[in-house]
């Protein structure tokens, strides 16, 4: 197994003794197959033990090992240093306050997801004796792929909106939103509607199209917005101009 | 232990020139300063045509300098990315489902354009392109 020596300069910020992050380098041997995150582990374990990040699962599940590598967000248990030729940069996921070296603040983002109430909401509720909620499989894939999200924030990370407008709801909450909008078992889109079908919500996406770009689950943030756009439109038009105005 | 945490700031304008990807999305962005200017263009030609054929005639006239030609020019090239740049992502606006599978989005795609041609061939026939 070839091994090579990788540099790294990673992004160290220390809220007690520091007024604004710095980078510090680190050499470390590693093994040709490794990806940044194993790199950042021989670091804390060989050579400097006070380096903060998180990680658990190392298998692109968790979501959370979200970095920027080279100024692109990353998970970094998939990100592979062969893909990396020269000194390897490492920094906190952008568009979120540091809370240590590596770690971010991610309470922005759950409190979004919170608000748009991403779990099934039945429409009528069912006695346990009625029996389970049933869905053909044409049902589940209309929501399938939007599922997929493992709340990593890349998509925030990658976001230009969410840089400038910090209120914006953003990509994957919005998304989670839209996946169970189209869940057959759900009933609870008008409540979503509330959050997401306003000027922070949905319609402070322009459609740049970096979430999907970066997504490591393919789930295509860009896409679920477009479709929560078009699927909003349209609830205008119903209540402005059918008779009636009902939605 | 004190939490203080660091918000690191972010450029208002410049911020497009730090991917590529953002780039060409201003690209995308900046088509509708020139269709915009194209559609005051054809305001100016109903005004003109409002006034009568010397008029509009005069107009045409104008149209067929050579600044007026490459003016044009580069409104059509945006036009066209402006086109193009949106019926490529239009499959993930409106994805078609059929049974338990999704229509890949090259056949959204393709329709788009040939509509597109349609259309085109449809005006060149009543404009009196033969």
């Amino acid at each position: 197994m070839n091994e090579r020596l990788v540099q790294l300069e990673v992004l160290r910020y220390n809220p007690e003794t520091d007024t604004e992050p710095h980078f510090q380098r680190y050499e470390v041997t590693c093994k040709e197959e490794w990806v940044v995150l194993d790199a950042l582990n021989a670091v804390k374990e060989s050579i400097d033990p006070t380096l903060n990040y998180r990680w658990s699962c190392h298998m692109a599940v968790c979501g959370s090992c979200g970095m920027m590598v080279n100024g692109e967000p990353k998970l970094s248990c998939h990100a592979f240093l062969r893909d990396y030729p020269g000194v390897i940069r490492v920094e906190p996921l952008a568009n979120f306050p540091i809370e240590r070296d590596l770690v971010t603040v991610a309470d922005d983002f759950i409190d979004k997801l919170k608000r748009v109430k991403p779990y099934l909401i039945p429409a009528k509720p069912k006695a346990i004796e009625e029996g389970e909620y049933k869905q053909t499989p044409a049902q589940l894939m209309k929501y399938r792929q939007f599922s997929m999200c493992i709340n990593c924030m890349l998509c925030y990370a990658a976001c230009p909106e969410y840089a400038l407008q910090p209120k914006f709801i953003g990509p994957a909450a919005i998304t989670l939103a839209h996946r169970y909008n189209l869940d057959s078992r759900d009933g609870g889109r008008d409540e979503r509607q509330e959050v997401v079908a306003t000027n922070e919500g949905v319609w402070e996406c322009s459609f740049v199209g970096a979430c999907s770009e970066v997504c490591p689950k393919a789930v295509d943030p860009a896409g679920a917005l477009q479709q929560v756009k078009v699927a909003s439109t349209l609830d205008w038009f119903k209540e402005h101009l059918l008779p009636g105005g009902s939605k | 232990m004190s939490r203080k945490p660091f918000v690191r700031e972010v450029s208002k304008t410049g911020w497009y020139f730090k991917h590529p990807r953002y780039l060409r999305y201003m690209s995308r962005e900046v088509t509708c300063v020139f269709i915009g200017a194209f559609a005051l263009l054809l305001l100016c030609a109903v005004e003109r045509l409002s006034e009568g054929q010397a008029a509009y005639e005069s107009f045409l006239a104008a149209l067929q300098g050579p600044w007026s030609v490459a003016g044009l020019l580069v409104v059509l090239v945006f036009a066209i990315h402006n086109a193009t740049s949106w019926f490529n992502v239009t499959p993930k606006a409106l994805p078609v489902q059929i049974g338990e599978e999704f229509l890949p989005g090259k056949f959204i795609v393709i329709a788009h354009y040939a509509v597109w041609i349609l259309a085109t061939l449809l005006i060149l026939y009543f404009a009196g392109v033969r």
